[in-house]
């Protein structure tokens, strides 16, 4: 059975090389052939499953050793791959996410030229994600880590005529630079600690380390799961990564490779279990996020980006989750799966309004939409209730755990920690409510777009190619877009349930995490009640807002918050001035060091050493005579040192 | 002594019957076969000899590069053979009655002295370089020796189409003492092959077909300064002599270390006085450093690198160099080894010397002969600091050192007979301005040999000197190697320096031409370049063959 472990990655793995390396005479059938390897990669997860179903609790891990990778004395790096219960879900979430959403883009991407590299990219990503969570050890996790963020960087940027696809993809490439960074001094720091970077002997080894190395080696893991999870401070790049194609969006930067940083942090639980420290740092990070996620999310007027700060928020639920530890890992990892259901669902439905609607993104210029595409509006609802945690659906069971845990954490902390996840909570109805209500509800404002505001410039370029009074025609996707949205829509409904109901999915992931139950100072029944009064109160004042009045085409001002908030909180700004500007007088006093005194001492030294040369040259004078001179007094010097040395 | 007296003697010996007062003289026994890459070249110097006197002028160039050629050739096939045999291994030993050794650093350092001299011979008997003279293709020596230069008797000979093919046996002849001088095992021995072999060359520094007043001046002054060095080699002989009682090696070597304690009567006075061994040896090494042209014995190597004729200064700076330091290595290696403690601080200064006056003073040189000569001081150096680090990976580090370095000098020195203006070779390097774009192949190889003198990776010139540094600071001698890495940067420059000069300077109206050659220096230019870049980028065949070679028979 371990020897199907590999197949796993190699089907999209040749999928990609076909299909990148087949050249154009795979045109008409790569995306076929792209969504079959995946499909099939799928197929093999769904029997690894079964097997492991049928194994008892301990004993499910398989692993497969494929070849040393680099042999040195001292220094082992093996590519073997590990299937645990972990693992397994997150094989089960990446080819089943994966697939489906392979089979949207075949509708989505129908008119897009470059199709096959299309899918050949996306078959990359799928490899090096399963790489990611399939390593049995650091290093090669950080080769699915560095594939995934080389198949984002080529998908964001796939539309690469726009310049401002090409920088967001640039963007996004760099800010997790900074996170692999991270990454890569976490594994160097294991391999001086542990002397390896295997899974188990590390995991196992965490007892009889220091807690500082502990600390530093978790802290540098977080700086690398802020990265590719867009937690504060990297967080940057997630917005912008919205000019690749939505499928993308729903794939990559919602459903799986943003949530490596979670996988990241839970499957490292051991070194976190045993700093303090740097949990204290995650929750932090996790709580921090999570508002400035859910903030954002209210000001914008772009669908997909509304949505990735939403996913933003909800990643930070996780890493909250994440950094509670043993309390939290197993709530962190099914919130992880709900989302991931809901969140590629409402990307998908949001992909297929813009569909409908000539590309266009932002919410003012929609409305109505309810009449024109009934299964989007349907599904998208579906994951509309489960994201603010509508009772009965996913992110209900999931949310609410999380918001337990918090609390669950005792002392000041978890006082704190749960009541910003409270507050989340809200905030995350509050504008979901409004996403939903600008999208399907009230006036048709893209009707009057053309004569309510005939002088408008319009930036869009899909208004550009459609001309400027061309007014769109709503209408319902393909069906191969809308089925992957039905069935994600029924993961949406059912998953949290399926998961909490005597609570299958802990006792699931038990082996690997180590539940740990807590004690909350609040009844469960508490949160829940508490978690449904800000529900309503989210919900209300988002109807109030939206619902009641017309929603004006143009944004309005706004207060400060909102207009900071649509800045994406001035995080560019910040980054701008900190860090650009004051690289660039790093650098130019750098370079004034250089001009001055490196190249001073260089110049300076030369001209000496040329000075040296020019007055040793005149020593040559050319006559015998000084020559046989310096030779003699040469083997004088050289006897009375030898006798000098038989003296000493 | 006439032949019958010497018959008399042998009668004599054989007949004095054994239990007679008279100790028995041994018959003289001589390995003939294990010395025979020596006998073969010496014996073509001398068919050589007999060419000149026997076969026509119009045939005698033909005839001379042949047998040279094959001489070179078999006496290389020898070695071969003389170390497939396990001479250079199990089987070396001390021949011809106590006065050479076979051993595996004298096989290495003869096959690599034949090989170098093999390919100088072809850059000797290069003959299209310089412009057709009165219908004859001539080469780059004189037409006539004796001739004074200028005078009409030149002119005569040149118009007679004269041409010097002794240059062929002379060179064979500074091969044969080539290879004798770092197999000697007693000191006379070696006194006689540096004789042999510097003879010739100061011959052959006179014998330039242009600038010939130079090139006798070189002459002269090598002639004065290596006649003042041998003096001084001879007497430290001497000194030796008369503290060991004996010029074997071996025995000089149990003497020092104390394990022979018999005493020469009529040596009773001096035999174990320090101070005849300590200057008596500093006078010997004296004499090496000389010859490999270590500071501050090598004032005369720019002012005869630069004056003799190209061809045979890439061969001196080769072969010379080789020699001489397999003779300095058996020497500190095998002779005076329990005497490092005395000479090992002095060394250090003289290494240091050499390295930095080699490369500080080689910046400031106009002339492409005269750089490449200090850059050989420096190099002499980079050698001396492996040298002097006494272990086995020293010994062969230099062995490597030296292979590697003799070929890239004399590639070198082939591309510099190249390049060509109204005068002959055009030697200032502000000619060179540009070269690299109206002979890119030419400037190219060149470049590959100055980065290979620099020490740059993936030529040859970066594993000889990681060998030799590594053996150095393995020896003790970290600041040493620190002074060689400075030194290095510094040599960088210069060579560097060149390259920049050829290929982003603009060339010159009236720069010079790159004259076509032959196959023979072609050939020349041809192994050089194959030998760096083979070194340089799969040097370990060749290190593991030097490591096996290093270890000497006492």
């Amino acid at each position: 059975m371990e020897n199907l472990i590999a197949l796993l990655v190699a089907a999209p793995l040749l999928g990609a090389a076909v299909l990148l390396c087949g050249g154009r005479r795979l045109d008409r059938v790569g995306h076929w052939l792209g969504t079959l390897l995946a499909a099939a990669s799928f197929v093999v997860g769904a029997v690894l499953f079964a097997d492991m179903l049928g194994r008892g609790a301990e004993e499910r891990t398989l692993s497969q050793h494929l070849f040393s990778w680099i042999p040195v004395e001292g220094f082992q790096a093996d590519v073997a791959f590990q299937l645990d219960q972990l693992s397994m879900t997150f094989v089960l979430l990446i080819t089943g996410v994966g697939t489906l959403i392979h089979i949207y883009s075949i509708g989505y991407m129908e008119h897009d030229e470059r199709r096959r590299r299309f899918f050949g990219y996306l078959n990359l990503f799928l490899a090096a994600m399963l790489i990611l969570v399939l390593a049995d050890n650091y290093l090669l996790l950080y080769v699915g880590w560095e594939g995934v963020g080389l198949a984002s960087y080529l998908l964001i940027g796939f539309w690469q005529h726009k310049p401002s696809a090409a920088t967001a993809a640039k963007k996004a490439f760099l800010v997790n630079r900074v996170g692999d960074m991270g990454l890569s001094i976490a594994i160097m720091l294991m391999f001086t600690t542990f002397g390896t970077f295997a899974f188990g002997p590390v995991l196992e080894a965490t007892g009889e380390t220091s807690e500082g190395k502990l600390t530093a080696i978790g802290l540098m893991l977080l700086l690398a799961a802020c990265g590719k999870s867009a937690q504060v401070p990297l967080q940057s790049w997630l917005g912008d990564a919205m000019e690749g194609p939505t499928p993308v969006s729903a794939l990559i930067h919602a459903a799986t490779m943003v949530t490596a940083g979670v996988y990241l942090i839970v499957r490292s639980g051991a070194i976190f279990n045993g700093a303090p420290d740097a949990q204290l740092v995650v929750t932090v990070v996790g709580a921090v996020t999570l508002l400035f996620g859910a903030i954002v999310g209210c000001a914008k007027d772009d669908i997909k980006k509304a949505l990735a700060g939403s996913t933003m928020s909800q990643i930070g639920y996780m890493i909250l989750a994440a950094g509670l530890g043993p309390i939290g890992y197993v709530f962190a990892i099914m919130h992880l799966v709900t989302h991931g259901f809901f969140k590629a669902g409402l990307f998908l439905g949001a992909g297929s309004v813009m569909h409908g609607m000539n590309d266009e993104v932002d919410m003012r210029k929609y409305g109505g939409l309810r009449k024109y595409m009934p299964v989007t509006f349907v599904t998208f609802g579906l994951g509309y209730l489960a994201i603010i945690g509508f009772p009965g659906l996913s992110g209900f069971f999931s949310k609410d755990k999380i918001i337990e845990a918090a609390f669950a954490k005792g002392g000041a902390e978890g006082w704190i920690l749960g009541s910003v996840a409270l507050l989340g909570a809200a905030i995350t109805a509050f504008y979901m409510t409004r996403v939903m209500i600008m999208t399907f509800f009230g006036e048709e404002r893209w009707r009057h777009r053309a004569t309510a505001s005939p002088d408008q410039p319009s930036a869009e370029p899909a208004a550009e190619t459609h001309g400027e009074h061309d007014e769109p025609h709503p209408h319902e996707s393909p069906r191969s877009m809308t089925i992957p949205m039905i069935v994600l829509a029924f993961g949406s409904v059912f998953a949290g349930g399926f998961f909490s109901i005597g609570d299958r999915f802990m006792h699931w992931l038990e082996p690997v995490t180590r539940h740990d139950h807590g004690h909350s100072p609040l009844s469960a029944a508490t949160v829940t009640g508490a978690t449904m009064v800000v529900l309503i109160i989210g919900v209300a004042l988002a109807y109030v807002q939206y619902g009641r009045r017309p929603v004006p085409v143009t944004a309005p001002r706004g207060s400060l918050l909102t207009r900071a908030a649509r800045r994406d909180l001035l995080q560019d700004d910040f980054n701008h001035v900190v860090l650009v500007r004051g690289g660039e007088h790093l650098t130019r006093s750098l370079v004034y060091v250089d001009h001055t005194l490196v190249d001073g001492v260089v110049n300076g030294t030369a001209a000496s050493v040329g000075g040296l040369s020019g007055r040793l040259r005149k020593m040559q004078n050319g006559y015998a005579r000084s020559y046989a001179v310096s030779m003699f007094g040469g083997v004088a010097v050289l006897i009375a040192a030898t006798l000098l040395m038989r003296a000493v | 002594m006439s032949a019958s007296a010497v018959h008399s003697l042998w009668t004599m010996a054989s007949a004095a019957a054994p239990g007679d007062a008279i100790d028995k003289i041994d018959t003289p026994t001589i390995e003939y076969a294990q010395l025979s890459p020596t006998l073969i070249v010496i014996g073509a110097a001398v068919l050589g000899i007999l060419i000149e006197a026997f076969v026509p002028r119009k045939t005698r160039y033909y005839a001379q590069v042949f047998v040279a050629v094959v001489a070179l050739t078999a006496a290389f096939a020898a070695v071969v053979g003389l170390a497939a045999n396990g001479y250079g291994t199990t089987k070396a030993h001390i021949a011809a009655m106590g006065a050479i050794a076979v051993d595996g650093p004298a096989l290495f350092l003869q096959g690599t002295i034949l090989l170098a001299g093999l390919v100088a011979i072809f850059t000797f008997a290069e003959r299209r370089l310089d412009p057709v003279a009165h219908g004859n293709r001539v080469d780059s020596f004189a037409a006539q020796a004796g001739s004074v230069p200028g005078s009409e008797g030149e002119q005569a000979a040149t118009k007679a189409g004269f041409t010097t093919t002794e240059v062929f046996p002379l060179a064979l002849f500074a091969v044969g003492g080539m290879l004798v001088f770092p197999s000697a095992n007693d000191l006379l021995t070696l006194f006689i092959a540096l004789e042999v072999f510097s003879l010739p060359l100061y011959l052959l520094c006179a014998l330039a077909r242009r600038k010939r007043l130079m090139s006798q001046e070189a002459a002269v002054k090598y002639f004065l300064l290596g006649s003042f060095s041998s003096a001084f080699l001879l007497f430290g002989i001497a000194l030796l002599y008369g503290y060991a009682g004996s010029v074997s090696y071996g025995t000089i070597a149990k003497v020092i270390d104390g394990s022979v304690q018999e005493i020469n009567p009529a040596l009773a006075d001096t035999m174990g006085n320090d101070a005849l061994l300590l200057i008596g040896a500093a006078m010997i090494v004296m004499g090496l450093l000389f010859k490999v042209g270590a500071v501050p014995f090598h004032m005369w190597t720019p002012d005869v690198y630069e004056g003799a004729p190209t061809p045979v200064t890439g061969f001196m700076a080769a072969a010379t160099k080789v020699a001489a330091f397999g003779a300095l290595l058996r020497l500190l290696y095998v002779v005076l080894p329990g005497l490092r403690w005395d000479w090992r601080p002095v060394m250090w200064g003289v290494v240091i010397l050499t390295m930095l006056a080699g490369a500080i003073v080689a910046i400031t040189q106009t002339d492409i002969k005269r750089l490449l000569a200090y850059s050989s001081i420096a190099h002499a150096g980079f050698i001396l600091a492996g040298v002097i680090a006494m272990t086995p990976d020293g010994i062969s580090s230099v062995l490597f050192y030296l292979a590697a370095y003799s070929f890239v000098t004399i590639g070198a020195f082939a591309v510099v007979t190249l390049v060509r203006d109204a005068g002959g070779e055009a030697t200032h390097l502000s000619k060179w301005a540009g070269l690299g774009r109206r002979s890119p192949l030419v400037a190219a190889v060149f470049a590959v040999f100055l980065l290979a003198f620099a020490g740059i990776p993936l030529t040859s010139g970066f594993s000889g000197k990681f060998a030799v540094f590594k053996a150095a600071a393995e020896g003790g001698a970290g600041a040493l190697v620190v002074v060689g890495v400075l030194s290095s940067a510094i040599a960088a420059f210069f060579y560097i320096r060149v390259i920049v000069l050829m290929f982003f300077s603009e060339p010159k109206a009236d720069g010079p031409t790159v004259a076509v050659p032959s196959p023979l220096t072609m050939t020349a230019i041809g192994v050089g370049v194959a030998v760096t870049l083979v070194l340089g980028v799969a040097p370990q065949y060749f290190l593991d063959l030097a490591n096996q070679a290093g270890v000497f028979v006492r």
